[in-house]
């Protein structure tokens, strides 16, 4: 069972975005303004460590957050959508006019048991250098 | 919540030049790439003027204006300095009214808000920095009868300060006051969703503060905002925003080796103890206005009272004057001088203030009322209308620890001040708090124990420019307002002189 899945919509952006930057990586923030939403930067831009925790590749795009924020959002189901609107910050796909959002759904008893395991982002770093 | 019926009265809306271009080194510059975005506004959903789209090109012409500058600002006396804020605030002033209609359309705010609030701040706090900065004094002490060490504040040099969406002027305000009150020089910033409300500032005080001074470019965050923090000319970054940019500027400024300070949000607990319903009388009901603060500049303010915490003896009869209370509220157009409530900033701010709504539900959180959009109609169908919205559930769900950004408040219940303190402090953040009680132990121990940067006692949401203001926690470090940030804006230089005309015997 995955994690984080992806609209259609978003594998578009992904798309588009991919063409232009290369690989891609998302990690979902927290707190003001445009906080609590994916955020999506050139892979390896954004330096994750022993205080992220790789939740899930989504469309070949490794998907991050903070650690003590994942112990809130571990029993939901994330999608990966976009809406259009004005967002701030440095993600990606901003100038496009759009702006990637998290939908959330409760995972069931049965999926929470069939889970993929996640791992931390310094796990995940030298996984990665192999 | 109330749909309108027929057209509200609204002021008159104010006029808006086509596009406004970046302001560097005293005049508008054309941005480098000729290119321009739309600014819709929140209150219809329609774009109502355009803003230059900066890259690297616009930032690097404002920090090399911006260093010029610096040669003569960093030595204009503290009196000469301090003018300048004055009469910025003068012009502010002056023009309240057509700014506070101004950031009305640019941010979808209630007006009122902007008339009582964002504007007069705005005034406050340049006169404040003018004032600071002509009492400050550096420090000397006599280290034995021969040993002087004297020391002196310098200005850090061309800052960059990237600047929130939620109140555009105040925050910039907060940011450049103090910055230019230091002698630095600074390139700001403004968010992409409200890029307009300071240019229009700007065009009134553009003879008032030296070419150079103070530059703004405004563009979206990938193509401005990082070359901006992530320029190794420029000696220091003030951010407001969420986590994840927070660390990546920190991480661009980390290779640079300069100061950050960072405002990351929060999830703010609004405490309530049992004495407050000890009687029903004006306290009271200022409690209770405390408690529906939450929807105040429709929520999206990082220090939202987002989390109420009230004792469980009071719970039912308190919460029922609450929701009341928040049904009162007349949600309209921005414009119309009796909207208590306006829109949201931004179409994805709205769509994820429903999902949020959402996952709420699906957690099972009671809707003690609100809990969806709001249908206004009058040409304000496309505008971005949440209700206020009031959760009632636990802590550990994601609405209480999560910052929602918009006018949505969930509440839980204690039955101990032990525990009241312990769901206070069980989150990421620390940026604000309150803390409401007739009880006077209660008053100095309980805002002492939680973790937040801020307490409000027996009120909320007041931001002086005498107060610093900043988080614990995951809500960032560094502080905003008060003398203190003087120093958040320069470094210090120790002479430490002998006047002894004997030397050492070492050598």
């Amino acid at each position: 069972m995955e994690r984080v899945s992806i609209s259609d919509k978003a594998i578009e952006v992904i798309d588009e975005l991919r063409d232009r930057f290369g690989e891609l990586m998302f990690h979902q923030s927290g707190g003001c303004c445009d906080g609590s939403s994916p955020m999506c930067f050139e892979k390896g831009d954004f330096k994750v460590g022993g205080g992220d925790v790789w939740m899930d590749q989504v469309y070949g795009c490794d998907f991050f957050m903070s650690k003590d924020q994942f112990e809130y959002w571990k029993h939901t189901h994330l999608t990966l959508d976009v809406t259009p609107g004005r967002g701030s910050s440095f993600s990606l796909e901003i100038p496009m006019g759009v702006r990637f959002i998290i939908r959330s759904r409760l995972f069931t008893m049965e999926e929470m048991e069939s889970l993929k395991p996640v791992m931390t982002g310094e796990e995940y770093l030298e996984a990665d250098a192999k | 919540m109330e749909t309108l019926e027929k057209t509200q009265k609204t002021v008159e809306r104010p006029t808006f030049k086509a596009q406004y271009d970046h302001f560097i080194g005293g005049e508008w510059v054309k941005p480098a790439k000729g290119e321009y975005f739309d600014n819709i506004s929140p209150v219809d959903g329609k774009a109502f003027t355009k803003a230059a789209r900066g890259t690297k090109e616009d930032v690097d012409k404002a920090i090399d204006a911006a260093h010029k500058a610096f040669a003569t600002w960093s030595k204009t006396s503290a009196a000469a300095r301090a003018n300048v804020l004055l009469k910025i605030a003068d012009v502010i002033e002056e023009n309240l009214e057509m700014l506070a209609r101004v950031e009305t359309i640019d941010n979808g705010k209630a007006l009122r808000e902007c008339r009582a609030a964002d504007l007069p701040l705005c005034v406050d706090h340049f006169r404040y920095f003018a004032g600071a900065i002509r009492a400050d004094e550096s420090s000397i002490s006599e280290h034995d009868e021969h040993t002087v060490s004297i020391n002196l504040q310098e200005p850090l040099g061309v800052v960059g300060q990237i600047i929130p969406w939620n109140f555009p002027l105040l925050m910039a305000t907060w940011k450049i006051a103090p910055a230019l009150a230091a002698g630095c020089c600074t390139v700001v910033k403004p968010a992409e969703q409200t890029p307009t409300s300071l240019m229009v500032l700007m065009e009134l005080i553009q003879d008032v503060v030296p070419a150079g001074v103070l530059n703004v470019v405004t563009g979206f965050g990938p193509e401005a905002g990082k070359p901006l923090a992530q320029s190794d000319r420029i000696a220091k970054v003030a951010f407001t925003g969420e986590t994840t940019t927070g660390r990546l500027i920190m991480q661009y400024a980390s290779e640079n080796l300069i100061p950050v300070t960072m405002e990351l949000g929060g999830k703010s607990p609004n405490i309530f103890m049992k004495s407050v319903m000890d009687k029903d009388d004006e306290f009271l009901d200022k409690c209770i206005e405390g408690a529906v603060m939450f929807a105040l500049n429709q929520g999206e303010v990082c220090t939202c009272p987002s989390r109420i915490l009230v004792h469980e003896d009071i719970a039912d009869e308190f919460m029922k004057r609450v929701v009341e209370r928040t049904k009162a509220i007349k949600m309209g157009h921005p414009l119309a001088e009796d909207t208590m409530m306006g829109a949201q900033a931004s179409n994805d701010q709205f769509e994820k203030i429903l999902s949020y709504l959402d996952i709420g539900k699906q957690e099972g959180a009671e809707v003690l009322c609100g809990g969806a959009k709001a249908d206004l109609n009058s040409g304000l169908e496309n505008g971005y209308y949440i209700q206020p919205t009031i959760f009632k559930g636990h802590n550990k769900m994601r609405v209480f620890q999560e910052e929602i950004f918009g006018p949505v408040t969930s509440v839980c219940t204690f039955k101990t001040v032990e525990e009241a303190i312990e769901i206070a402090n069980d989150t990421m953040y620390g940026l604000g708090a309150g803390l409401w009680s007739r009880d006077a132990h209660e008053l100095y121990q309980v805002p002492r124990a939680v973790k937040a940067g801020r307490v409000w006692v027996n009120n909320y949401h007041a931001y002086p420019a005498h107060a610093p203001f900043g988080g614990y926690k995951k809500s960032g470090f560094g502080r905003e307002n008060h003398k203190m940030m003087l120093d958040h804006y320069r470094q210090t230089k120790n002479m430490l002189i002998s006047y002894d005309k004997n030397k050492l015997g070492f050598f």
